[in-house]
């Protein structure tokens, strides 16, 4: 059976970004539809750590950053679900003096921006932190930072945005698309061999890891590599880690669920761009820091571990904005691992720059642009 | 990432000292190879051979322990002894990963990298767990367990047993309940005799078999053991512990005081090392279960990996034991290792196993679990004992059109997702999902085995070793940047 | 503190130490004692019991669930379920059922200090 479809917009790629976007632009009042591939929500965007968090981010990150944190304020009465998100703050330790020194840095450059970072170290730090290891010296504190659910949050943007009117399509892979006569035209293949023919004025390439695909359509494929962050879960554990915590430098992650299971992330996996397996190699070395990092995991139970594909580009910043080569086609993908938080804010920015032609939100250091001349698909 | 380029290393590596994994060493170790032996029991024999704890004053006869079966028992036990001298045995050692050619284990607190050429998962099987309200109370116990505590504990799981479900091997546990001494209460099959009798044609296949089921079922009932069959079970009821179950005949419904229950329907295999070893997996209509794909020989969609035993499809321990040859045969064979007679031998053994899997259909026939159990679940029984997720909630996320898939259900509701990692509410969640959306079992997908495959301490890996072989490691990533 | 096998009771579970065991030792019972503690409670058992049927042997409980606090007094008995998991008091997470007592071993059943549900 085919079918032929009209939209305002098309979305192509259902994860957090594809979904919140279609939910925004729903929410103003255009047709959207939106064509995932397997089913919204699985891939990067459900996988991933979880961390909502500003603090770490470079500075041209952070205007996007605060403007998405205000959204996920109201989960609940845009997605039906607060997707478990607890404003647990985020804590970012420092293993060394030079790190301390480099949070204070960073508190400097950010606290304009609303963040409110706290440093703490020394004896008040160890009063307040029993539960951490003696290799972190002291921390900075995000308080309005935390953490939710991504296996939650995600698939509830793409409910959401079908109940706001978007035509949501899992298990539809692109097949082609193509920029004629002032529209895109898509093809699409449901899994079921069904085959869908789209038409569209605006395109929204939110294809995650699979991004160069829909940008090498349009001539301007970037140099992104997929990675695939490791993650790990441990048994339920009597409640102690009230932060979501990274450490300065990177390397490890961990926060703590209400319902008391321990999510660790950290390294890498191993994968083909389409699928990834944990490594035991990883999986030593960060349960050795774990271990260092919160010592009363010693003797807790690992679970399960999983990662997934993401894209990562070479300066870790996403690619958000128009199209170098195309009219009315936007770009958001590339996120490189930080883009749970800001999702919500991409979506809403996408729909400042479809119905209004701008956004107040500067994304001119994501511009596909920078990545330099155009590069076939 | 295949198995790079191994051509200097040859190490067959055998999971699971079973019936199956014994006897597939037995063949390797005839024809000159030193394969590794790892099983996660202290004592080798699997589960229907399992032995009483060594150096502990166990002194019950194989007789005693194993009944008609302590023949093939003590061939399999002191098959393994003789053979200890020439294997690389390592009892009470944990499989929990497995990857790019090399296992992950874990033995009295450390990690320990094992790798591999060649791979025998013999994994074997755990009881098939369909739940009843009041399922997690204490006192019900898995009918495996209620044999396990016999065999290995010389206990009876209670002073006053009901045994339930289905399967030959509700007849066998009450028959040795009994004899032992214990007080069972009743047997309540959820199958009636008349399926059983249906049956008849295909279990004669293996008359000896079909024979002791018989005679089992005849002692208990010369004894006055109250057998009910073609019964529904639902629930049991007490206070923090079991004291009653209840169960539907026609349309009258009895209750039995009992402190204890076993209960079952079948079983089912461990197929997650063959899942994270990468094998290609089909759904068994007659296992009503996932599979790894295997080959008549053992050989699986991965080149060096091999399946034998009731972990890769229930068939019993006397297919085990051929399987077993077999794949070890089959191994011998890649390894370019000529042994005479192996032919003539695998053909024997092909034909044996054809022969028992006409068995097994009967036995299924017979036994068949009951398939419309899940609609009768009420919303407020668990099905995720770990977690403790019940029936309405899983209902509620699949009506509510969120999830028409196993692993969405399992992300949206948290089935699946505690420590025992899908084995005991795993078939429970895809009989919801097939009965809720009107899809058949085959196409509400498959919980995929993910590493750690049981729970071990975070603490492995402040002490991790390596095999002294091959390193075929990553290359240790970055430090990551991503929160 | 010697525990016999109660008789057969037909009444109630009041708690969980005055609860009549849920485990009978049929036979085997020739073998040497083991000395242990759970929860602070010093106990026997006989050397090849697993932890789990040491513990039964007294009473019906094992560990409570995270979640509702319900009872549980394991199920697979083969290390499948994963329902067993108790600890060590000096931090050791142990599975009942496939961890054989030892002299002077110090099992915990409940987060220690915790009240007597």
């Amino acid at each position: 059976m085919n079918e032929t479809l009209r939209f305002d917009v098309l979305v192509v790629g259902g994860g957090l970004v594809g979904s919140s976007t279609a939910l925004m632009l729903a929410r103003r009042g255009l047709k959207v539809g939106l064509f995932e591939r397997r089913y919204c929500g699985a891939q990067a965007s459900g996988v991933n750590y979880g961390g909502v968090r500003r603090q770490g981010r470079p500075a041209e990150q952070l205007p996007l950053a605060v403007r998405a944190r205000r959204i996920w304020d109201r989960l609940p009465e845009l997605v039906g679900t607060d997707g478990e998100f607890i404003v647990s703050g985020h804590l970012r330790l420092a293993r060394s003096v030079a790190d301390l020194a480099a949070l204070e840095a960073y508190a400097q450059m950010a606290n304009p921006f609303g963040l409110d970072l706290q440093l703490l170290s020394g004896p008040t730090f160890r009063r307040r932190y029993p539960w951490l290891g003696a290799a972190a010296l002291g921390g900075s504190l995000c308080p309005g930072d935390g953490h939710a659910n991504p296996r939650v949050v995600s698939p509830a943007f793409a409910r959401a945005a079908r109940a706001a009117g978007a035509d949501v399509r899992e298990q539809t892979a692109v097949t082609n698309i193509v920029y004629a006569g002032e529209r895109f035209v898509v093809e699409a293949r449901h899994d079921s061999g069904a085959m869908i023919e789209a038409q569209a004025n605006w395109l929204v390439n939110a294809a995650g890891a699979w991004g160069n695909t829909v940008a090498g359509y349009f001539g301007e494929s970037i140099p992104m590599e997929p990675i695939y962050p490791n993650m790990w879960v441990t048994e339920p554990l009597p409640y102690f880690i009230d932060h979501n915590l990274g450490v300065y430098g990177g390397g490890i992650y961990a926060r703590q669920v209400a319902r008391g299971n321990v999510v660790i992330g950290g390294g890498r996996g191993s994968g083909d761009g389409e699928y990834a397996q944990p490594l035991t190699e990883t999986t030593r070395t960060v349960m050795r820091a774990a271990c260092a990092l919160l010592p009363r995991l010693k003797d807790a139970l690992l679970l399960r571990s999983w990662t997934g594909v993401e894209g990562s580009t070479p300066d870790d910043n996403p690619v958000i904005g128009f199209s170098r080569t195309t009219p009315r086609l936007l770009h958001a993908f590339g996120f490189s691992g930080g883009g749970f938080l800001l999702a919500p804010g991409v979506g809403q920015v996408l729909s400042d720059l479809v119905v209004d032609g701008s956004t107040s939100t500067p994304i001119d250091a994501f511009s596909i642009e920078r990545f330099g001349l155009a590069r076939g698909g | 990432m295949t198995s790079i380029d191994r051509a200097s290393m040859r190490r067959v590596v055998i999971v699971g000292a079973g019936p199956a994994g014994v006897r597939a060493a037995e063949t390797l170790v005839a024809a000159g190879v030193v394969p590794v032996v790892i099983d996660e029991a202290p004592r080798a024999g699997g589960q229907i051979y399992r032995q009483p704890p060594a150096d502990a004053g166990f002194a019950r006869s194989k007789r005693t322990l194993y009944g008609m079966e302590a023949g093939k028992a003590g061939a399999v036990h002191s098959t393994m002894a003789r053979m200890l001298p020439k294997l690389d045995y390592r009892p009470d050692t944990l499989v929990w990963g497995c990857g790019a050619g090399q296992l992950d284990t874990f033995h009295a607190g450390r990690e320990r990298t094992v790798p591999y050429s060649h791979l025998l998962i013999a994994t074997g099987a755990t009881d098939r767990i369909l739940p009843f309200p009041g399922w997690t109370l204490p006192g019900v116990y898995a009918l495996g367990a209620a044999q396990i505590a016999l065999k290995a504990q010389g206990c009876s799981i209670g002073r006053r047993v009901v045994f339930a479900g289905t399967g030959p091997l509700l007849y066998l546990v009450a028959y040795q309940y009994a004899k032992a001494g214990a007080q069972v209460e009743a047997i309540l099959d959820t199958n009636p005799f008349s399926r059983q009798f249906a049956a008849t044609p295909r279990l004669l296949r293996q008359p000896s078999t079909f024979a002791k089921g018989l005679y089992y079922v005849g002692w208990l009932a010369a004894r006055g053991v109250r057998i009910e069959r073609g019964v529904t079970l639902v629930r049991a009821t007490g206070d923090k512990a079991v004291q009653a179950m209840t169960y539907r005949d026609g349309d009258r419904e009895l209750t039995i005081p009992c402190d204890a229950i076993g209960f079952g329907y079948g079983l089912r295999s461990e197929t997650q090392l063959a899942d994270l070893a990468g094998c290609r997996f089909r759904f068994d209509s007659f296992n009503r279960a996932w599979l790894p794909e295997r080959d008549t020989a053992g050989r699986t969609s991965v080149p060096g990996v091999y399946l034998a035993g009731d972990g890769a499809g229930i068939a019993g321990a006397d297919a085990a034991e051929w399987a077993g040859r077999r794949a070890a045969l089959a191994m011998l064979e890649d390894l370019g290792h000529r042994t005479a007679n192996a032919q003539a031998h695998a053909m024997k053994l092909d034909r044996q196993l054809t022969s028992i899997a006409k068995f097994r259909i009967g036995l299924e026939q017979a036994f068949a679990p009951p398939l419309d159990c899940a609609s009768h679940w009420p919303d407020d029984m668990t099905v995720c004992r770990c977690e403790e997720i019940d029936a309405g909630t899983l209902r509620r996320c699949i009506r509510g059109g969120e999830a028409s898939e196993i692993n969405r259900l399992k992300a949206l509701t948290r089935v699946g997702m505690g420590r025992c990692q899908g084995r005991m509410c795993g078939a429970a969640a895809a009989e919801l999902l097939s009965a809720e959306m009107g899809k058949p079992i085959a196409e509400v997908g498959r919980l995929r085995g993910q590493a750690p495959i049981k729970p071990v301490p975070l603490s492995i890996a402040l002490m991790a070793e390596m095999d002294e072989a091959p390193d075929h490691l990553a290359a240790i990533p970055e430090h990551a940047r991503d929160e | 503190m010697t525990i016999n096998p109660s008789a057969a009771s037909a009444g109630k579970p009041q708690s969980a130490t005055d609860a009549p065991p849920q485990f009978v030792r049929l036979t085997e019972a020739h073998r040497k004692q083991v000395g242990l503690t759970v929860d602070g409670v010093a106990i026997t058992a006989l050397t090849g019991d697993t932890v789990l049927s040491a513990i039964l042997l007294r009473t019906r409980r094992v560990r409570d669930t995270e979640f509702s606090g319900e009872p549980r007094a394991g199920f697979c008995l083969m290390g499948a379920c994963q329902d067993c998991w108790v600890q060590l008091e000096e931090g050791t997470r142990i599975r009942a059922c496939s961890t054989f007592v030892k002299e002077g071993m110090r099992v915990l059943t409940r987060p220690a200090g915790a009240v007597e549900a």
